[in-house]
C-alpha cells in the first residue's frame, strides 16, 4: 500500500465514522422501537425518506436551511410515528413480531407511492453550502456537512441517552424493554410508552433523513438500500440494543467506506450482507444481543 | 363434498382450455402472471404458511431461477423453441442448492431475525447479479434468445401450460405435505418450535427441507419467467415488490391452507395488473397495493379461506341448534 491509498483509506476511515453518526441515529430508532416493541419497523428506511423529502419541500418553498428544517419536521414526524402505532400496530392483538413486519413493509410501499406520486420518482438533493464546502485537518479534505451532521447526531443521540436514563418516563420505557408484563404490573402504561417510543423512532428518522438528504440523492425508491442496510446494523449490534446498533453502524460504515477505496464502490454494499451472515454463523444474537437471545 | 368435486373440475377445464377461449394477447397475458403468481403463492406457503416462517426475500429465488435458465440457455447455445422447458427442472434442482446454503444460514435464526435475513439475501443477489456484470450483463440487463415462429396470439400460450403445470406441480407437493407425516411436523413449528423439538420433530431437518421446496418451485417459475419476457434486469426478477406480493396473496387467501394462496392470487394479480397498467407511471399503485395489504392484515388477518369456513360452520351450527 503506498502513501497516497494510506493517506485515502485513512480518509474513508474518518469519513466512515462521520457518516457512521448518521446510520447511528437512523438504527437507534429502529432499535429502540424493536426493544419496546419486540416489532422490526421495515418501514423505518422509508420513513427516512419521507424525513427527507419533508425537509426537501420546505427547504424548496420557502428556502429554509435544510438542517434548519428539523426544528418542524422532527415534531411532525413524531406525530406521524404516534399515529402510526396507534392506528397500525397496536390492533395487532396475535402474532406480533410476524405481522408487523408485514404491516410495517406495507406502510413503506405506501409512503413509496404517494412520495413518488408527489415528487416523481427523479432523483433530488438538499442543497446547503456547506454540502461541499471543506476544510483540511491532517491533510484530509472534510466536508462540513458530514462534520455537522455528526454533531447533530451525537447532540440528538445525547438527548436520547438522558430521557432514557435520567427521566421517569425513561424508566417506564427501559422497564417496557426489559418485561412488558412485569412493566405494565408496575403501573407502567405501556400502550403509550409504546406510541411515544414509535414517535421518538421516526423523529430519529427524519433527523437521519434530512443529512441522508444531503450527503445523497434520493428518490422515493431509495428506502430499500437504506433498510438493508439499518437491518444489519442492528442485527449485528443485536437486537434492542441502542449502544450495539451505535458502535455497528460505525463499525459497518467504516467498513464500507474502506472496501470502497480498497477494493470498489460497487462491492461497498455487498460488506454489509457478508458481515450479517458471518455473525450469524459466528454470533447469531448480534454483538450485545444477550438479552434477547432465547427469541433469536 | 360433490360440489366441491365440480368446483374444482369446472376450474380445471377453464384453466386448461383459457388459451381457446380467450386466445387475445392481453388476456393470456394477464393469464400467465395471475398462474405464476397462483406458483409462487403456493410456493411460499409451503414455508411461509405451514412453518410459520415468514420469508420476504423469495423473490432472490425467483430471480435466480430466471438468471440460471438464462445462462444456460445462451451459453448450451440451445435453439429457442420447446426444447429449453427442459431446462426448467434444472434450474429449479440449482436453485435448491443455493437455498440449503441460504436456508443453513438463515434458519438458525427465528421470527423477526428470520425476516431481516432473508430480505439482506434477496439484496445481496441482487447486488450480485448487479455487479457480475461479465456473467450477467450487470444492470444493462440479460438478454435471451426467444422463438420467432411463436407469433401473434400464439405466444403466450407455452408459458401460459408452462405456468400452469408448475402451478400444478405447486399445488400437488403442497396436497402432499399438508397430508404427510412432514406436514403435521411442520404445523408443529409453526405452533410451538420447542415443543416440537421436544417431541421429536427434527426441526431443524424439517424446516430446511421446506424451505428448500419451496424455494425450489419459485426457481423454476422464475425460470420460465425469464424466458418469457426475454429480458432480465436485476431490480425486476430480484425485485422485492414480487417477494412480498406471493406473501400478500398467501395472506389473503389463508396462511397455510392449500386453496387460500391460490384464490389470494386469483384476486390481487389481475387487480395488480389493472392497476400498474392505468395508475403505473405515477406510483399510485404502490398506494393501493399497500392498502389492500393493511386492510387485510388488520381487519382480515386469518385470511378469506379460513374466515369463511368458520362463518359456514358457525351457519352450520346454528341450523343444528334450531
Amino acid at each position: 500500500m503506498g502513501g497516497n491509498e494510506m493517506t485515502l483509506v485513512l480518509e474513508a476511515a474518518v469519513l466512515g465514522i462521520l457518516t457512521g453518526g448518521v446510520y447511528a441515529l437512523m438504527a437507534s430508532g429502529l432499535t429502540l422501537i424493536f426493544g419496546v416493541m419486540r416489532i422490526i419497523n421495515v418501514g423505518q428506511g422509508a420513513l427516512v425518506i419521507l424525513g427527507a423529502y419533508l425537509s426537501f419541500a420546505f427547504f424548496r418553498s420557502w428556502h429554509l436551511d435544510p438542517l434548519l428544517t428539523l426544528v418542524i419536521t422532527m415534531p411532525l414526524m413524531f406525530a406521524l410515528g404516534v399515529v402510526l402505532q396507534i392506528v397500525f400496530i397496536r390492533p395487532l392483538k396475535t402474532d406480533r413480531e410476524a405481522l408487523s413486519v408485514l404491516v410495517t413493509y406495507a406502510l413503506a410501499l405506501g409512503i413509496e407511492g404517494v412520495l413518488g406520486y408527489v415528487f416523481t420518482t427523479n432523483y433530488v438533493q438538499l442543497r446547503a453550502w456547506y454540502e461541499t464546502a471543506s476544510f483540511a485537518v491532517f491533510g484530509f479534505h472534510i466536508t462540513y456537512v458530514y462534520v455537522f451532521g455528526f454533531l447533530l447526531c451525537l447532540l440528538i443521540l445525547g438527548a436520547l441517552f438522558l430521557l432514557l436514563y435520567r427521566t421517569s418516563f425513561g424508566g417506564a420505557v427501559r422497564a417496557t424493554m426489559l418485561n412488558r408484563t412485569a412493566a405494565q404490573l408496575i403501573g407502567v402504561d405501556v400502550d403509550r410508552v409504546s406510541a411515544i417510543a414509535f414517535g421518538i423512532g421516526v423523529a430519529a428518522a427524519a433527523a437521519g433523513g434530512v443529512v441522508f438528504g444531503i450527503t445523497n440523492a434520493f428518490n422515493p425508491g431509495s428506502h430499500y438500500d437504506l433498510i438493508s442496510r439499518l437491518l444489519t446494523i442492528i442485527v449485528l449490534g443485536g437486537l434492542g440494543s441502542l449502544r450495539g446498533a451505535i458502535i455497528a453502524a460505525l463499525v459497518m460504515l467504516v467498513t464500507e467506506d474502506i472496501t470502497a477505496v480498497v477494493i470498489s464502490p460497487v462491492w461497498a454494499t455487498f460488506v454489509f450482507f457478508v458481515v450479517l451472515v458471518a455473525v450469524l454463523i459466528v454470533r447469531p444474537q448480534g454483538l450485545f444481543g444477550v438479552r434477547v437471545r432465547e427469541r433469536i | 363434498m360433490k360440489l366441491k368435486a365440480l368446483g374444482l373440475l369446472a376450474v380445471a377445464v377453464v384453466a386448461v382450455l383459457l388459451p381457446v377461449i380467450a386466445p387475445d394477447p392481453a388476456t393470456t397475458n394477464i393469464a400467465v402472471f395471475t398462474v405464476m403468481y397462483v406458483g409462487l403463492a403456493t410456493a411460499w406457503n409451503i414455508m411461509g404458511g405451514y412453518t410459520g416462517y415468514i420469508s420476504l426475500g423469495h423473490a432472490a429465488f425467483f430471480g435466480f431461477g430466471a438468471y440460471a435458465f438464462g445462462l444456460m440457455l445462451i451459453h448450451l447455445n440451445i435453439t429457442p423453441g420447446y426444447g429449453p422447458f427442459l431446462l426448467v427442472p434444472v434450474a429449479g434442482l440449482l436453485t435448491a442448492v443455493l437455498s440449503v446454503g441460504i436456508g443453513w444460514i438463515a434458519l438458525r435464526t427465528r421470527a423477526a431475525t428470520f425476516v431481516i435475513v432473508t430480505i439482506a439475501f434477496m439484496f445481496m443477489l441482487q447486488l450480485l447479479a448487479e455487479n457480475l456484470v461479465k456473467l450477467t450483463g450487470g444492470g444493462g440487463g440479460l438478454g435471451l434468445p426467444y422463438p420467432h415462429d411463436w407469433g401473434g396470439d400464439f405466444f403466450n400460450t407455452p408459458y401460459y401450460y408452462a405456468m400452469l403445470v408448475l402451478a400444478i406441480l405447486g399445488l400437488l407437493t403442497s396436497w402432499w405435505i399438508r397430508r404427510s407425516k412432514f406436514g403435521l411436523g411442520l404445523l408443529a413449528i409453526r405452533d410451538d418450535e420447542d415443543k416440537a423439538l421436544a417431541v421429536g420433530v427434527p426441526t431443524r431437518a424439517f424446516k430446511l427441507t421446506a424451505f428448500v421446496i419451496s424455494a425450489a418451485l419459485v426457481g423454476m417459475i422464475g425460470s420460465v419467467y425469464g424466458y418469457y419476457v426475454t429480458y432480465i434486469y436485476p431490480q425486476f426478477v430480484i425485485d422485492p415488490l414480487i417477494g412480498i406480493s406471493m406473501v400478500l396473496m398467501a395472506f389473503l387467501g389463508g396462511l397455510g391452507t392449500l386453496s387460500g394462496p391460490v384464490i389470494g392470487a386469483l384476486l390481487l394479480e389481475p387487480a395488480q395488473l389493472e392497476f400498474a397498467y392505468r395508475l403505473g407511471a405515477s406510483r399510485l399503485y404502490l398506494v393501493f397495493y399497500s392498502a389492500v395489504f393493511l386492510i387485510v392484515i388488520l381487519l382480515l388477518p386469518r385470511g378469506i379461506v379460513p374466515s369463511v369456513a368458520e362463518l359456514l360452520r358457525r351457519r352450520r351450527t346454528a341450523q343444528v341448534a334450531s
